[in-house]
């Protein structure tokens, strides 16, 4: 699998992690569906980690697709688009599923919209080049994927154009493609390899001539045979290589993905551009194609919409802004013993109280779990069995860091490294006593102050 | 930071009612806290057949008083902390059973009791309950009988004083007694099934290895605990075999002789009372078997598992600090 020509130290895989029930056969043979153009979208001015967007538009007036509606100075921040062609209305606040309250660009649809199987052509179909791109500069493709507001898909939606700039002191050698969707029942990234590999491929060798990356590696995890097949198929003719890794939550985490593809370990606090390294997940990959050939915004994206509490789990093709109770609608609505509406997977997404929340360029999927699923155990006190010690990808230790945040004590939760943590939720989904640990260190993290003052000075001087 | 539980009423509304809760929303199968104690239960069930075809109705006797007065002190003291009590969790039933099995047979029925209220009393509920105990309760309740009742706990008391119906084991000395006083040393094989007198649970090797390796295959215990005090163990008493080649009591006896295998399975490995990381268990578990050495080799006492589980439970929270793993990608880097 040409890993033979590589001199990798990595494993395909990484130490510790957890093995959920994949469930991915709700939704991993059903192909990508367009929804039909909503009445309404609600096109939230932060979808991405960084600053804020302002809106460009004013109410009433005619927007079309892909028109840039929102725009940020800020050199970590992405543009917003029309997703659809309409009337702009006036602009109201949206809670997003995690927590934040963002302003709104909500947008009328036209009768006259692109929709169908004519929007699947414009947005993925049609022939990707493979050779020629040189005729794309560095330069040109990296303004190209900032106007085209992409951020990363997977779900952490940073700014793509900042990873792709060339960097003199952080040089980068790797451009890897994320297609590892560790996440139970999502399909998104499967379907999307096995229906737009070339889409993929293309925008995979745009990246790499932007941030200089000599190699190309797709990481996808050993669950999904046909998409490595598929990958490996969309490559022949470029010298990318497709590595297959083991199968583990949280394996298409960032640094996981970095350890186990390419044997480096991304320092705590930096960047895989630290190692030399750009990750990509393939739906980026595949929107980075579309902006640098097509000269088009990324205004779609594909998600799943799954779990055995959605009565006809689906992967589907949305405008960004079209709200989540709609999804549920088209995909024949909640069953009667659905008890979780869930934004992203079930390890790491959030739950939702309104179902008029929009979908943003990070939402990778809407999982809706039936109260068999849920996890119902009542917590009972620590046993300090250390079973999230023996789980933790980043080798942290969460019932110190949780009991830390519980009562305070920052100084403890500095010894044990609280702000190293990624909440993948591993210790939380093995912890016997069901405790919500992932809940208390995000609460620690979110309440420590940025200096701490060692408690008991004044004993510490007097003794 | 939104996640606040959303308590709807089910029944009353006609949709499906969804709540609103932190991630993640899967659970890892079932194994919970009160399965980790079911669990100790099942792994301790070759001790107990052991025990009841070695000591007869000696040890039923000494195992219903201990899981009786156990209960009934979780029960009393909680109350008396009004907070809800838990017996559903096992954990006294557990505390109650690793204090008889370290008891005699001919334990007075005084001795159990008040072992057994010291045990959850003192050496858990004083504490905080279940989870915030420094010391192992068995242990506690165990040392505190020892000391003040020497002579039903000392080697004289092991030795039944009626001689009729009594069973064979009771009539003589324990192995290590016999080998301290006397000089005699017991054959590998009692060592190893178990036909010797001792504390209820300890004799048989046999039956602590099946029931250990059930614990450790369910990863209820931690693997590098017993195997780092049988390798401390193995590696001081090899070491004064190859000095004394001639010496009778072996690294074979050493190491199936007394409470060793039974306090390195089921008593040091109370998760409880032992280190949160890989490596604090491993210096917990070398710690265990080189102060049973030290015990055994030059105290006036024959044996010293339940010192030595003790004395290392007291530096349990050292252990911890010391060995805060190292994150992945270095610790987190210090703004200066």
């Amino acid at each position: 699998m040409g890993s033979t020509t590589m001199k990798l130290s990595a494993k395909g895989t990484f130490a510790r992690g957890v093995h959920p029930h994949d469930e991915k056969s709700l939704a991993a043979d059903v192909a990508i569906e367009v929804v039909p153009t909503p009445a309404k979208v609600s096109v939230p001015l932060l979808q991405h980690l960084g600053a804020q967007c302002e809106p460009l538009v004013k109410a009433r007036q005619q927007v079309v697709l892909g028109e840039k509606i929102g725009e940020s100075e800020a050199f970590i921040s992405a543009p917003v688009h029309a997703t659809i062609t309409g009337t702009v209305a006036m602009s109201s606040v949206a809670t997003l599923p995690n927590g934040r309250h963002v302003k709104t660009v909500p947008i009328k649809a036209d009768e006259q919209q692109l929709s169908g199987d004519a929007l699947f052509e414009d947005i993925l179909g049609g022939d990707w080049p493979k050779t020629g791109l040189d005729r794309y500069g560095p330069d040109a493709i990296v303004t190209a994927v900032r106007e085209a507001g992409i951020v990363g898909q997977g779900g952490a939606a940073f700014p793509t154009y900042v990873k792709l700039k060339l960097n003199d002191a952080k040089p980068v050698d790797t451009l890897l493609l994320n297609g590892c969707e560790c996440e139970p029942y999502l399909t998104a990234d499967y379907r999307l390899m096995l229906e737009a590999p070339d889409a993929i491929v293309c925008g995979a060798l745009l990246a790499a001539r932007a941030c200089g990356a000599k190699r190309i590696i797709v990481a996808i995890e050993d669950n999904k045979p046909s998409a490595i097949e598929t990958m490996l198929k969309a490559a022949e003719g470029t010298d990318m290589i497709v590595r297959s890794l083991k199968t583990k939550y949280p394996m298409g985490g960032e640094k996981q993905t970095v350890l186990a593809a390419i044997g480096r370990e991304v320092p705590t606090g930096g960047l895989p551009l630290d190692v030399g390294a750009v990750v990509c997940n393939v739906g980026t990959s595949a929107a980075i194609a579309r902006a640098v050939v097509r000269d088009k915004a990324l205004t779609h994206r594909v998600l799943t919409v799954s779990g055995r509490g959605i009565r006809n789990p689906k992967n589907l093709l949305v405008p960004i802004g079209i709200s989540y109770g709609e999804l549920i609608d088209y995909c024949g609505g909640l069953t009667e013993d659905a008890a979780r509406v869930i934004a992203g997977g079930p390890m790491m997404g959030f739950t939702l109280g309104e179902l008029d929340t929009p979908v943003t360029k990070g939402t990778s999927g809407l999982t809706v779990l039936t109260r068999d699923d849920v996890r119902k155990a009542d917590e009972t006190a620590c046993v300090h069995c250390g079973k999230c010690v023996d789980v933790c990808p980043l080798k942290l230790v969460a019932a110190k860091m949780a009991l830390a945040s519980k009562h305070g004590d920052w100084e403890l939760a500095r010894r044990y490294h609280i702000t190293a943590c990624m909440e993948c939720g591993c210790c939380a989904y093995v912890c016997p006593a069901s405790i919500p640990l992932v809940q208390l260190i995000r609460l620690g993290k979110a309440q420590m102050p940025k200096k701490i003052t060692p408690r008991r000075t004044e004993l510490r001087c007097g003794a | 930071m939104t996640q606040e539980t959303v308590n709807n009423d089910a029944t009353e509304t006609e949709a499906p009612v969804t709540h609103v809760a932190p991630g993640p929303h899967l659970g890892g199968g079932c194994l919970t806290a009160r399965w980790m104690m079911l669990d100790v239960l099942i792994g301790l069930l070759p001790v107990l057949l052991v025990s009841l075809w070695v000591f007869g109705w000696y040890a039923a006797r000494v195992l219903a008083i201990c899981v009786g007065s156990c209960v009934v002190a979780e029960g009393i003291f909680t109350a008396m902390r009004r907070r809800q009590c838990r017996l559903g969790d096992f954990s006294a039933v557990v505390t109650g059973v690793i204090l008889a099995f370290s008891l005699p047979g001919t334990a007075p029925w005084y001795v159990a009791v008040i072992g057994s209220f010291a045990a959850i009393g003192i050496g858990k509920l004083a504490f905080g309950g279940l989870g915030q105990n420094i010391f192992n309760p068995a242990m506690v309740g165990r040392a505190f009988v020892m000391i003040a009742f020497t002579s039903a706990m000392a080697a004289g008391g092991y030795v039944a004083s009626e001689k009729a119906g009594v069973p064979d084991a009771l009539t003589q000395a324990t192995p290590m007694t016999a080998l301290q006083q006397e000089g005699k040393v017991a054959s590998l094989g009692d060592l190893f099934w178990g036909d010797t007198n001792g504390s209820l649970g300890e004799t048989s090797a046999f039956a602590c290895l099946l029931g250990g390796l059930y614990l450790l295959i369910r990863r209820t215990a931690a693997w590098q605990i017993p195997l780092g005090v049988l390798l401390a163990v193995g590696i001081i008493a090899g070491g004064q075999n190859l000095m004394d080649l001639q010496a009778k009591w072996t690294v074979g006896h050493h190491l199936m002789g007394g409470a060793l295998l039974f306090g390195a399975l089921f008593i040091a490995t109370d998760p409880v009372t032992s280190p949160l990381t890989g490596r604090g268990r491993w210096i917990f578990g070398l710690g265990i078997g080189a102060i049973v050495m030290l015990l055994r080799s030059l105290s006036a006492y024959p044996e010293g598992v339940m010192f030595a589980v003790l004395l290392m439970n007291a530096v349990v929270p050292l252990i911890n600090r010391w060995t805060v793993p190292r994150p992945v990608g270095g610790p987190v880097p210090s703004k200066a």
